[in-house]
């Protein structure tokens, strides 16, 4: 009996365990698309406002005059949605349209056959194409071959400023990486933290890097890297670029606790309205979240802006500019050709409408519209909106934020390592070396 | 009925385990086999599947932040049960007897247990944050510290999070364990004039040595899959700091795209835990299924 009861136990142990580890690999997306009706498409994107609200005025407006193309929204939190599409793709359970950020994961679907080329599509569309942004089809294309329409809006990354803090130092804009380090020392001397910086979401950490690696090497650098050059990140400008960071996170430059600081909360941009942080390199997108979050922070013109810095024997030019050149839309190859036809009709007559271009302009963003200069200069922001759309048009060099640039697989060392760059717990020859491991993958 | 009569009649009640044993058989046996196959393979969970034979084991086995995970899985589960059992165990005997306000002490302490670990990890981490936490609240500043972004703190404060929302779990079980104990036991160990706390070292602790050993197994076996709350405390960071096993595992199949690392992973931590577990029964005794209560 004892026996037995030992063996039932053994049993039971093992009845409990082995799924805990098995469960977490193989279970998850288990709830397949969202019904789509009848000769109408599915669309799987994004929460947050106010772009959810945005999306789905204009989704209402197509669907109102388009009663036998319906396309059924569904929205998901950003972090949950980036592992949610991934698997559906890979379980064949994939929305019509696919909202993404082009670039490395793009590719990874295009290779898998799993997303539509619309190149044709576009040749036969040539208005679709000619009034959006050149610049922001770069991201869309793999292998010479367009596989998203790129839509809402421009965000390059913008260095922000508290013109009150900087007037009660007495401080000018830094013009030069030497002016930013002795704007370091000014601050930390009053007690105010230099930069304000979410480091726990390691992105935010990366547009350092993206931006000294551009004044620093030119644009030409992170192309090899997304080549796939052997040996590309121990490019003398790569090993640079990680010196500085770390001299700048030696001269607490950041604020202290960075790297226990979150963007999704949006602490990072509360450092900087609460005056407890003077600077912050940050996505165009922060200037509406500062708005709404900062009081009259940004009414009463206390937010300003400046381009990044430029180093002394930097080959980048410093009209270059980094960030994300738009979002983009796919079309699912397991998607039928009645879904496949209203996705393509929403793409041409639903998307940045006259009123989506103005509800994205009054929410302080600017949409990859060519023209739109009048309806910037005549919106509350215009001094903001004016200055993103000039610095995006203006680039000779729009580099895509890296971690949507490069494959998953390589996105995920890279935020790794930039994480334990800023740490200061590997140096710059180590960062080299991990990152030269993950080329080509 | 009584057990006797059952248990004679036990054969025929075979067939009761079925559901059971198939429950297990489709959502146990085979995914692990599909994870085992996995391992063997190259996938980024979107494109095709291909042969990468050994490739993975050996890429895995020679990684250092496997090796690191493993470890601080290991700290993890050593420190968690060295400070949540002592304080189950007591939380527990204070809570199954008959004091004054004990059953509002009781309601406070189980509170945690009712909350979501998400829940917990978000509430913690506003607590904790430098600038915007519990120190800038109450206007104490020495409280002010990097908690979650220094490397050697980190951990600390995760074993502190874990045993706040686990402990009043395992009061619960120690509760019910010690509330089976005869009073006899006591009664007549009162009139051998043993005192309070040899009563506890020598009447509690031995009967509840059950009681320990599934809290024990519990607690080691769950600490392999703290995932939820890491996860939203700290992803792992600041560095590689936090990331245990069971968050390598999945940052490498779903955030990396490795699939065949990952499932190697966690092969890995399902060996280890089954280990566990059964060096958890062995310990228990041969005779662990036997009855404490002789001639009682």
């Amino acid at each position: 009996m004892e026996a037995r009861l030992s063996s039932r136990r053994s049993f039971l142990a093992l009845a409990a365990l082995t799924p805990l580890a098995a469960w977490t690999v193989t279970a998850c997306g288990t709830s397949g698309p969202g019904t789509a009706p009848v000769g109408g498409a599915t669309f799987w994107s994004l929460t947050g406002e106010p772009n959810e609200s945005i999306r789905k005025k204009s989704l209402d407006a197509f669907n109102a005059a388009n009663p036998d193309s319906k396309v059924v929204a569904t929205a998901f939190q950003n972090d949950a949605y980036k592992t949610k599409i991934k698997t559906a793709i890979g379980a064949g359970q994939a929305p019509t349209i696919i909202y993404g950020w082009g670039g490395g994961t793009l590719k990874t679907y295009a290779q898998a056959g799993q997303v539509e080329d619309l190149t044709g599509w576009f040749d036969a569309n040539p208005d679709v194409k000619s009034r959006l942004f050149p610049s922001s089809f770069g991201a869309a294309t793999v292998d010479g071959k367009i596989y998203a329409v790129p839509t809402q809006t421009v965000a390059p990354i913008v260095f922000y400023y508290n013109k009150e803090l900087f007037a009660k130092a007495n401080a000018q804009p830094p013009k030069t990486w030497d002016d930013l380090l002795a704007l370091t020392r000014t601050f930390n001397d009053m007690g105010i933290a230099p930069l304000s910086l979410g480091g726990q979401s390691r992105w935010t950490s990366m547009m350092w890097l993206e931006y000294l690696l551009d004044r620093i090497g030119g644009p030409e650098v992170f192309q090899a890297i997304f080549d796939g050059k052997a040996m590309a990140w121990s490019d003398p400008a790569v090993l640079e670029t990680c010196a500085k960071i770390q001299e700048l996170v030696t001269a607490n430059g950041f604020i202290k606790g960075f790297s226990s600081i979150t963007a999704d909360s949006n602490a990072d941009q509360a450092l900087l309205f609460t005056g407890k942080a003077a600077m912050m390199l940050h996505g165009a997108w922060t200037y509406g979240g500062m708005k709404h979050d900062g009081g009259t922070f940004v009414q009463d013109g206390k937010l300003g802006w400046f381009d990044f810095p430029t180093i002394s024997g930097g080959k980048g030019d410093p009209l270059n500019t980094v960030g994300n050149p738009a979002q983009y839309l796919s079309i699912s190859a397991k998607a039928s050709n009645a879904e496949k036809e209203a996705a393509k009709k929403f793409f041409k007559d639903g998307l940045l409408t006259t009123d989506e271009i103005t509800a994205y302009i009054s929410s302080g963003q600017v949409p990859i519209v060519q023209g739109i200069e009048d309806k910037l200069a005549s919106s509350e922001d215009k001094d903001f909106l004016t200055y993103v759309y000039t610095l995006s048009k203006n680039a000779p060099s729009l580099q895509q934020s890296w971690d949507q640039a490069l494959s998953p697989t390589a996105a995920e060392a890279l935020l790794s390592n930039i994480d334990q760059l800023f740490l200061k717990s590997i140096t710059p020859a180590q960062f080299a070396e991990n990152m030269n491991a993950t080329l080509g993958k | 009925m009584s057990a006797a009569s059952l248990r004679a009649r036990g054969g025929s009640l075979g067939w009761m385990v079925l559901p059971a044993l198939l429950f297990f058989a489709v959502f146990a046996v085979l995914p692990l086999l599909g994870v085992v196959a996995l391992s063997f393979t190259n996938w980024d969970g979107i494109g095709a599947i291909s042969m990468a034979g050994m490739d993975n084991w050996l890429a895995v086995l020679s990684d250092p932040v496997m090796y690191n995970a493993v470890w601080l899985t290991f700290v993890i589960m050593v420190v968690s049960w060295l400070v949540q059992t002592p304080i189950s165990l007591l939380l527990g005997t204070f809570t199954a007897g008959s004091q004054k306000y004990r059953a509002v002490l009781a309601v406070l302490y189980f509170l945690p247990l009712l909350l979501s670990s998400a829940a917990i990890a978000i509430a913690y981490k506003a607590l904790l944050d430098p600038n915007f936490g519990l120190a800038e609240g109450l206007g104490l500043p020495f409280l002010a510290q990097d908690w979650l972004g220094q490397p050697q703190l980190v951990l600390f404060l995760v074993i502190f999070v874990i045993a706040w929302q686990f402990v009043p779990f395992h009061t619960l079980i120690y509760q019910g364990g010690v509330r089976q104990i005869p009073k006899s036991l006591y009664e007549a160990a009162e009139i051998d004039g043993a005192g309070r706390v040899k009563q506890f070292f020598y009447i509690t602790v031995p009967q509840l040595k059950y009681t320990i050993i599934t809290s024990s197994t519990l607690m080691v076996v769950g600490s392999l899959t703290y995932f939820d709350l890491i996860f939203v405390l700290t992803a792992g960071g600041p560095g590689n700091s936090t990331r245990i096993l069971a968050l390598d595992m999945y940052l490498t199949g779903f955030r990396a795209n490795l699939m065949g690392p990952a499932s190697v992973i966690a092969v890995i931590l399902v060996a280890v835990g089954l280990g566990l577990a059964l060096l958890l029964q062995r310990l228990g005794g041969k005779n662990s299924g036997g009855s404490q209560l002789e001639g009682l």
